[in-house]
């Protein structure tokens, strides 16, 4: 083979790569996205007008949305509409709940030990993680300030 | 032999997938009224960790087992093994097969089947599929006259949802040793078939080929870019795995040349030699294909 430069291989590659639909694909995620956020409205005005208080209808809209995300997750429906919504589903709180419960049904043939229990957290686990390392120093920052005040 | 049952009737996908491989080989033996038993060395891999689909497949085959890996390139990796072992009278009969299956492939190269993700146009879709081939040193229909050993080829290219660009300078490379080797035309060959390049990466080792004044685009097949309609069926660039070029061999190019519909063919299958460990530390992806020679007789 004449040799082709690594670099210009790449750019070759790249121009006859088919491109992702970037408009469609972003009107989908701004779409789906924006009627999770809807749904999650409604469902905190529904909240707000039982006898609770404002932090826990949050928090009760925050719960029945991953409900809604784990259940849609178990029966297969979940990676459809992602498909299509991208970062529409990847970015609410439904996309957290989906990488958590897809590795754990997917690793229960390995035991609820080893293979759930090991994996459960294997998408979700950098959020975790920079999630609370996120807190703490914030949590820190807010700390100290308030001293300085 | 086509099954609906993802898990082949088995609890796990890594058994149904075992479990499929080992149906293939004996069902590749029953075709010339063997048994397993009977070859004196069977060559297989797979693309799952330590190979596992061949061992559990062929731990209860009672044959002389010879474990390789070559990725997806391995169909054409181990019917070179096979023949040369035929070739030079250390078996009388000898074979080779291959398997791969897209919910394992998935969960130890990607993400969970039901995790949402979108994947790129240049994705491919690992074949649930799988192949198998016993050669004799006696006279049969068909013969492999001559094969290439493919050297590793890396372009760079770093990008896991494109593996055919990672492959197609590999299959280039082979295929022009190949027809230099031997100082043959392209047209020589009825087909020239690459593993699983898919649309992107057939594109490229034909551009890559056309550049050394090679040109197979009258007769260039990509098992990737035939196993799905890609029109109908949403594979992205096509399809991939050991399975996919295997059982296309198997399946489809094989019946052909018995009928004499086709007389010759190069059969290129391509690996992509990926570790998604290697991946996350900023390595590129190497590409590999060996070509295989198969006639009539």
């Amino acid at each position: 083979m004449s040799e082709i430069s690594k670099k210009d291989y790449n750019k070759l590659s790249d121009s006859l790569a088919k491109k992702s639909p970037i408009v469609k694909n972003t009107a989908f995620a701004f779409l789906i996205g924006g009627l999770i956020c809807a749904i999650g409205q409604i469902l905190l005005d529904f909240y707000s007008s039982l006898d609770v208080s404002d932090k826990v209808a949050g928090a009760l809209v925050t719960v029945t949305l991953i409900l809604f995300s784990a259940i849609l997750t178990a029966i297969g429906v979940y990676d459809k509409i992602a498909k299509l919504a991208g970062a529409g589903t990847l970015v609410p709180v439904t996309g957290f709940a989906n990488s958590i419960v897809s590795p754990a049904m997917e690793f229960v043939p390995e035991g609820y030990i080893l293979g759930v229990g090991v994996k459960i957290f294997s998408i979700a686990g950098p959020v975790l993680t920079y999630g609370g390392l996120t807190s703490v120093i914030c949590g820190l920052i807010y700390y100290f300030m308030r001293g300085a005040l | 032999m086509i099954e609906t049952d993802e898990y082949f009737g088995q609890k796990s996908f890594e058994a149904g997938e075992s479990e499929m491989l080992k149906r293939t080989v004996n069902l590749a033996f029953s075709k010339c009224g063997k048994v397993p038993s009977d070859a004196d060395v069977l060559f297989s891999g797979d693309l799952l960790n330590q190979c596992v689909s061949s061992i559990y497949a062929i731990r209860d085959l009672n044959v002389p087992y010879i474990g390789i890996y070559g990725a997806c390139s391995t169909m054409a990796e181990g019917l070179m093994l096979s023949s040369m072992a035929v070739a030079s009278g250390f078996a009388h009969l000898s074979a080779n097969s291959t398997s791969s299956h897209f919910c394992c492939a998935e969960r130890q190269f990607r993400f969970p089947l039901e995790y949402g993700s979108q994947r790129p146009p240049t994705a491919q879709w690992t074949s649930t599929a799988s192949g198998c081939i016993v050669l004799s040193n006696e006279k049969t229909a068909l013969k492999i006259t001559s094969a290439t050993v493919g050297k590793i080829v890396d372009k760079d290219i770093k990008d896991a949802a494109n593996m055919g660009s990672a492959m197609a300078p590999a299959f280039a490379d082979t295929v022009k040793m190949h027809l230099t080797d031997l100082s043959l035309t392209p047209d020589y060959y009825d087909l020239i078939i690459s593993g699983d390049l898919g649309t992107l990466g057939s594109a490229l080792s034909d551009e890559l080929l056309l550049r050394d004044g090679i040109d197979i685009r009258n007769n260039h097949f990509d098992c990737g870019c035939e196993i799905y309609d890609l029109e109908k069926q949403d594979v992205h660039a096509g399809g991939s795995g050991c399975g996919c070029s295997a059982s296309v061999l198997c399946g489809y190019i094989l019946p052909k040349l018995e009928s004499g519909e086709l007389k010759r063919v190069l059969f290129g299958a391509t690996g992509a030699l990926m570790s998604p460990e290697l991946s996350k530390q900023g390595e590129s992806i190497p590409g590999i294909s060996h070509a295989v020679a198969i006639e009539r007789a």
